[in-house]
């Protein structure tokens, strides 16, 4: 739990000043006749590069792992390599033309997904934004139907009918892909609801990006969620920027964590380049929740080390180059390995294997997904309403 | 407008260069920022609209020419931004707002709908306020980056909606959407924007046209077809087909404006062809073309040889899987079929 109220007075400060220069240079303008000009922004805190050593506690190697099993840290291991394998699969796939629309990839966050999805139970819910195919197969939609879902095929977990933002898995629990920015949390806190009146011990976990704290939804979601004490764990992934606006242009306060203060929620950062780091502030949320001690909000800071989308190049107008190489530095998988093979838990021949592996499941899964068959257009009706077409068919149907 | 101050333009004069062909995305923007030079009251406002230049690039080097203090970058809040171009347009200003992609207007849905149509019929005055946004599919967006949500807003009296299909439309129905006194949604269909064939020249005037005009796109004496957007091109290819194969001449009628609706071009032409036949991309349900349909039945029903029909996305969610967004589409040969029908009935 992090309360700075330090940063938070001097970016008020620094706001102000700022606020008085621009008034000082409108006046100035209007002077000289008003002409087109440029504005200045609102000041906005930039991001504290101290926040680690106050969130994250000092551990040793050993003590970071939490006494987990062996078996458990190395397939936290193998979820992130897949994570990142199948990201680059559908990359690869996407350039040339065999996926369509838009497709955000996941690749530099994966600690966040595979670290938060650990700390949860076989029956424990899931739901996140649109750059989900990670959190797809590790609530365990297998990257086959994920690739084929993809491809737009029908061996997709939505019959083809979603596509990259909109995948969804009842049976694992996986409540969805959600392509509205900040549709998901009103969602997941209903989900938390029903656990709590049918008195069950699962939890809610929602997933969404920092832009998209700035939606009424949001804070309106948080508000019940604490005030109801609800099982919800609420894991806003900051990658520093929505699409192209950096965080700082966009929330007069820089510290998410702090925001949970406005509804008496418990909050916390997690770092979010550390696989073991995102685990354990999880699981302590998870436990509370599981407990009925109600909802916790998670920052876990993070980078996106591609576009935004397909679409978006990796650095240019909004982020430089050499900012991307920076961060590049800090890749999970290199600083989860580099831990891991310290405690003798993983050497480099066991971690070439198991990419070896998933680079095998990414490309089987694209095999797969290039046989499976295209979706009938029969199939286009089914699944609108309980009853299969209700509104009935056109008039006019050429096509019949 | 007394609190509307024009600035003189300092804009040079269009030399040739500056009218050469460009697309309907270029359009659109050409038209924002001449109405930026023209009046310090319009404002552009949005999610990655200024540095980035905006999802689709529409709004791309506004920033640099009118600074950050007229085109600016939104965090992602509908309900909230579009509130406060509201609130801006009450005193004066003219906003444009735009939405990254028009499906999440869906978001601000209680802004537009219970306050800014309304607005002036409680008092308020003018509510100079553009919404505008890529809509439509055919870029296998899937369900929520691909739909045309326009009926869901020409139920709504008090807004006025605008649609274009080509290039010198899309710019002069923008100028006039903004110096428009009443809010406006603009629906920029994306599968246009670059349409390397939809490129035109613009004159070098002050070029604008009127909100509530349909246009005549293809005289013809047999069947009228209505359309908008992105379905004006499909049914332009329908019509020579016909042309060719069956020596049917169809008239495409392209509406521009869907609120309000030009009933008496409508008229005219079904008075002339006596048959009708309405295309839109969005589902057919509540969709436009019922209304159009109930606007002849009162206004030409003894003109009419044959009945309405309408061929439309069908009644289900956008998909994703490309034969199935094809499927749910209208083509041309769906339109094909149906002028082909009613012209032998
Ligand atoms: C309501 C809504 N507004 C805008 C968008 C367009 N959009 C998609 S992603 C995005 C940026 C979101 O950033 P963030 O929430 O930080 O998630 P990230 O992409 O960084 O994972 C925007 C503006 C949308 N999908 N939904
Ligand atoms: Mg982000």
């Amino acid at each position: 739990m992090i309360e700075d109220e330090r940063e938070n007075k001097m970016s008020e400060t620094q706001t102000t000043d700022k606020r008085a220069q621009a008034k000082d240079e409108r006046a100035q303008e209007a002077a000289n006749g008003g002409a087109p000009r440029d504005h200045p922004s609102p000041a906005a805190p930039a991001q504290d590069p101290d926040w680690e050593q106050e969130a994250k506690p000092k551990l040793s190697k050993e003590e970071r792992t939490m006494g987990l099993p062996k078996e458990k840290l190395r397939k936290m291991m193998y979820d992130m390599l897949l994570g990142r394998r199948f990201e680059e699969k559908t990359a690869e796939s996407y350039a040339l033309g065999k996926i369509g629309g838009f497709c955000h990839l996941y690749i530099g966050q994966e600690a966040v997904a595979i670290g938060a999805l650990h700390a949860l139970e076989e029956d424990d819910y899931v739901m996140t934004a649109y750059r989900e195919h990670v959190h797809a197969l590790q609530m365990g939609v297998d990257p086959r139907s994920a690739m084929a879902e993809l491809y737009g095929r029908i061996d997709g977990c939505s019959k083809g009918k979603g596509g990259s933002m909109h995948m969804f898995s009842a049976e694992t629990n996986y409540l969805g892909g959600h392509g509205i920015v900040g549709g998901q949390i009103p969602l997941a806190l209903g989900v938390a609801w029903k656990i709590r009146y049918r008195d069950e011990k699962q939890v809610m976990q929602v997933f969404l990006g920092e832009a998209a704290v700035n939606q009424g939804a949001f804070h309106e979601s948080l508000n019940m969620a604490a005030l109801w004490q609800l099982p919800l764990v609420v894991i806003v992934e900051n990658n520093r920027f929505g699409m192209g606006t950096a965080w700082e242009r966009a929330s007069s306060l820089y510290d998410i964590s702090q925001k949970a203060s406005a509804y008496a929620m418990p909050s916390a950062i997690a770092d979010g380049m550390d696989i073991l780091d995102v685990y354990r502030v999880t699981k302590e949320a998870v436990d509370r929740a599981r407990a009925g001690e109600g909802p916790t909000l998670i920052e876990a800071r993070t980078y996106r080390f591609v576009g935004h989308s397909m679409s978006d190049p990796v650095h240019g107008v909004y982020r430089t180059k050499e900012e991307v190489e920076e961060e590049k530095l800090n890749d999970p998988i290199r600083i989860y390995a580099n831990l891991l093979a310290d405690l003798d838990t993983l050497s480099q021949e066991e971690l070439e294997k198991i990419d070896a592996e998933v680079k095998a499941t990414a490309e089987e899964a694209s095999e797969f997904a290039e046989k499976s068959p295209e979706p009938d257009p029969a199939e286009l009706y089914r699944d609108v309403y309980a009853d299969e077409d209700i509104n009935g068919r056109l008039y006019f149907d050429g096509r019949q | 407008m007394s609190n509307q101050r024009v600035l003189e333009s300092n804009h040079p004069p269009a030399t040739d260069a500056a009218r050469q062909p460009i697309t309907f995305l270029e359009a659109i923007r050409e038209g924002i920022r001449e109405e930026m030079e023209r009046d310090e009251q319009v404002l552009v406002l949005g999610e990655d609209v200024g540095a980035y230049g905006g999802a689709f690039k529409v709004t791309d080097g506004l920033l640099d020419r009118f600074g950050e203090g007229r085109v600016i970058d939104t965090p992602i809040s509908e309900i909230g931004f579009t509130g406060a171009a509201a609130g801006a347009a009450h005193m004066g200003m003219r906003p444009i707002v735009e939405m990254q992609f028009i499906d999440f207007i869906a978001c601000a849905f209680d802004i537009i709908t219970n306050y800014i149509a309304t607005s002036r019929y409680r008092g308020s005055g003018p509510q100079p306020i553009v919404i505008r946004g890529p809509c439509g599919g055919g870029v296998r967006g899937g369900p929520f980056h691909s739909q045309n949500p326009e009926a869901a807003f020409f139920h709504t009296p008090g807004l006025k909606i605008v649609y274009p299909a080509t290039a010198l439309d899309a710019k002069g129905l923008m100028k006039s959407a903004i110096r428009d006194d009443d809010p406006v949604l603009f629906f920029e269909h994306k599968w246009l924007y670059r349409r390397p064939q939809l490129r035109e020249a613009m004159p070098p005037e002050d070029h604008t046209v009127p909100l509530g005009r349909a246009s005549i796109h293809r005289e013809g004496r047999d069947v009228t077809v209505v359309t908008y957007g992105a379905m004006v091109h499909k049914v332009l290819d329908a019509a020579r087909a016909l042309e060719e194969t069956d020596e049917i001449s169809i008239e495409v009628l392209d509406l521009r404006t869907l609120l309000p609706l030009d009933e008496e071009t409508i008229v005219d032409s079904v008075q002339k062809t006596n048959r009708l036949l309405i295309v839109h991309e969005d589902t057919r349900t509540g969709g436009i073309a019922g209304e159009i349909a109930m606007r002849i039945n009162e206004a030409a029903f003894e003109w009419l040889d044959a009945p309405i029909l309408r061929v439309t996305a069908l009644d289900t969610p956008v998909p994703y899987a490309p034969p199935l967004e094809d499927f749910f589409l209208p083509q041309s040969d769906d339109i094909v079929s149906a002028a082909r029908y009613l012209a032998g009935y």
